[in-house]
């Protein structure tokens, strides 16, 4: 299967991930032979099959009780923060400047 | 006693009851580490200030290496990866909580491919772990620095964790014991997240009774991971009985095809000639859908990567690219500057697997292929307790050797992906040695929430042979 480079890029751009052009070629043609290997499943009929998205078939959705108990304080919840400003994350603009 | 690091955890109990220093443990072991860590890079971060935090408890003053992806408060976890460069977690994860309270010694975290995501340690920014019995070869991974650090004496047990092989591979290939638990018998809350419908911890030991006792200690249902389980966790010991009369063994003839090296394939065909000789009998299974398992797997692992590795954007924790001018170039920098090539790889498979007129074709179809590997496995179980099969292909390979073709690599996990699709529990247990002198590793997996059984089985079958006392000379 062969795999273009705008394909690529398309989902590096959805992935946030940049890739030098010298990059490109390589994820190419590595992309191309992986999904060529996988494009193996389409030999098996799977019209009446159901999914399996977990492999517990008892899993139900858990809920608990909507009561405060103790978490992390703000100074744990920022201690490995790249930048901060008083209680905050502090991240490049967001919003344009008018 | 110079020799402490040599002995397993079990024996260690033993001593320490009769008299000896819990903190003579320690020190041989840090000696140990000091002396050959240089060549076997088994250590992200070795804790040269390990404390026992608690006394008493089922692993008292045992030293117990951590995989580099579960949360230990306030010390380094990085996952191997740049983008976690500096990242000391605020919480415990639940099985570091548990070993905690168990008298167990944490001496450090243990060198992984980048996220989990390889099979030779090689995807690591630390550079590759070597394998203790010949330095030029991979240990196996991901979880490839507890597995060398077992083998090399350098810890007396180690926690990993399995996607798709990464306990039981690179136990095999650096011949000790290594257990993937049931999907849901061991909280998976804290332990940076791979792909959530497959990840387990589980123990790497010097043998069957301290996985054992190890497995004791860190599982059980948690409030804090809803995947848990909530049935009660059994006195695993009490399975060690060396009694497997009237066991039912299915070996499945998919497990042994062209491809796999003869040396692995009579090791443990004839391991499996001792376990009929020890009163199991033997049964041939099919199942059939073997071979679709990798292609199942690389998509539904890829997929939920690329998902769960979202979080990582440089905003609230780890690396952050600084010449950012925006938000969005600042998660693109951040990005691209701190994942390695193999995570960037799996990224872009899995969100191309999931995008808009791709999602049915690949990812749905992966679901649906899983059931049928799931009911493959249903069957089998109808005829036996527990299947018998090679952990690996074949034994270690060479550093390097792989590293440019990545479906090769992926193929390596062939034997081990299939118990991660299903959430079958499963182990691998040393069971020969090739002519060069490599480990070769036999899997035994159950039924869900059937580790008692592949105890029993492991168990009787350790007793009979000598291999898991074999330690490379290093």
């Amino acid at each position: 299967m062969n795999i273009d480079r705008d394909t690529v890029r398309r989902v590096a751009l959805l992935s946030r991930l940049s890739l030098a052009d010298s990059e490109l070629d390589g994820y190419c043609s590595q992309m191309g032979s992986i999904l060529t290997y996988i494009s193996k499943l389409n030999e098996i009929d799977t019209k009446d099959v159901a999914p399996t998205s977990h492999p517990l078939s008892t899993l139900k959705n858990v809920y608990r009780k909507d009561v405060p108990k103790p978490s992390l304080t703000t100074a744990e919840a920022l201690q490995n923060a790249p930048s901060k400003e008083g209680d905050f994350f502090k991240v490049p603009q967001v919003i344009e400047k008018k | 006693m110079d020799d402490l690091h040599l002995l397993t955890a079990h024996e260690i109990k033993i001593a320490i009851d009769s008299g000896v220093e819990p903190s003579a443990v320690l020190d041989a072991v840090q000696k140990r580490i000091e002396a050959i860590d240089s060549k076997v890079k088994a250590f992200a971060y070795v804790n040269k200030k390990a404390t026992q935090v608690k006394r008493g408890g089922k692993l008292s003053g045992i030293p117990v290496l951590i995989k580099d992806n579960i949360c230990v408060k306030d010390e380094a976890t990085t996952c191997s990866s740049k983008i976690l460069e500096a990242f000391s977690p605020p919480y415990d994860a639940t099985v570091i909580k548990r070993l905690k309270d168990s008298g167990a010694v944490l001496i450090g975290k243990a060198n992984m491919d980048e996220f989990a995501f390889g099979s030779s340690c090689e995807t690591s920014c630390y550079g590759p772990t070597r394998n203790p019995w010949d330095l030029d070869r991979i240990p196996g991974g991901s979880s490839g620095g507890s597995a060398a650090a077992v083998a090399a004496s350098q810890t007396i047990m180690a926690l990993g964790s399995d996607t798709g092989g990464s306990i039981r591979q690179p136990a095999a290939l650096c011949g000790v014991v290594g257990l993937k638990p049931t999907y849901g018998r061991v909280s998976r809350y804290g332990l940076i997240a791979f792909a959530s419908s497959l990840d387990q911890i589980g123990p790497i030991t010097k043998d069957v009774e301290d996985a054992a006792l190890l497995l004791g200690v860190i599982a059980g249902h948690d409030v804090l991971d809803s995947t848990s389980v909530d049935i009660p966790v059994p006195d695993y010991c009490k399975s060690l009985t060396k009694d497997i009369k009237g066991l039912r063994l299915g070996v499945p003839k998919e497990y042994f095809v062209k491809g796999i090296d003869p040396e692995v394939e009579t090791a443990v065909k004839k391991s499996i000639e001792t376990l009929r000789g020890l009163g199991a009998i033997v049964v041939d299974i099919s199942l059939p859908h073997t071979e679709y398992a990798v292609s199942t797997y690389y998509i539904i692992g890829s997929a939920e990567a690329s998902s769960n590795l979202a979080r990582f954007d440089g905003a609230h924790y780890g690396y952050r690219d600084t010449d950012a001018k925006d938000m969005i170039d600042m998660y693109v920098r951040t990005r691209s500057k701190g994942f390695g090539d193999e995570a960037k790889r799996r990224i872009l498979l899995g969100t191309y697997c999931l995008s808009a007129g791709y999602y049915d074709a690949y990812y749905l179809k992966a679901l649906k292929v899983r059931t049928k590997i799931k009911e493959d496995f249903e069957r089998a179980f109808a005829l036996c307790d527990c299947i018998v099969t090679p952990t690996t292909p074949t034994p270690a390979f060479k550093i390097g050797e792989k590293t440019n073709d990545p479906l090769a690599m992926y193929l390596s996990d062939i034997f081990t992906i299939p118990a991660n699709l299903a959430g079958l529990p499963g182990i691998s247990i040393p069971c020969g040695f090739s002519s060069g002198g490599l480990p070769i590793g036999m899997q035994i997996m159950a039924r869900p929430f059937g580790e008692e059984t592949i105890f029993r089985a492991s168990y009787a079958f350790e007793q009979s042979t000598d291999f898991h006392k074999r330690r490379p000379t290093i």
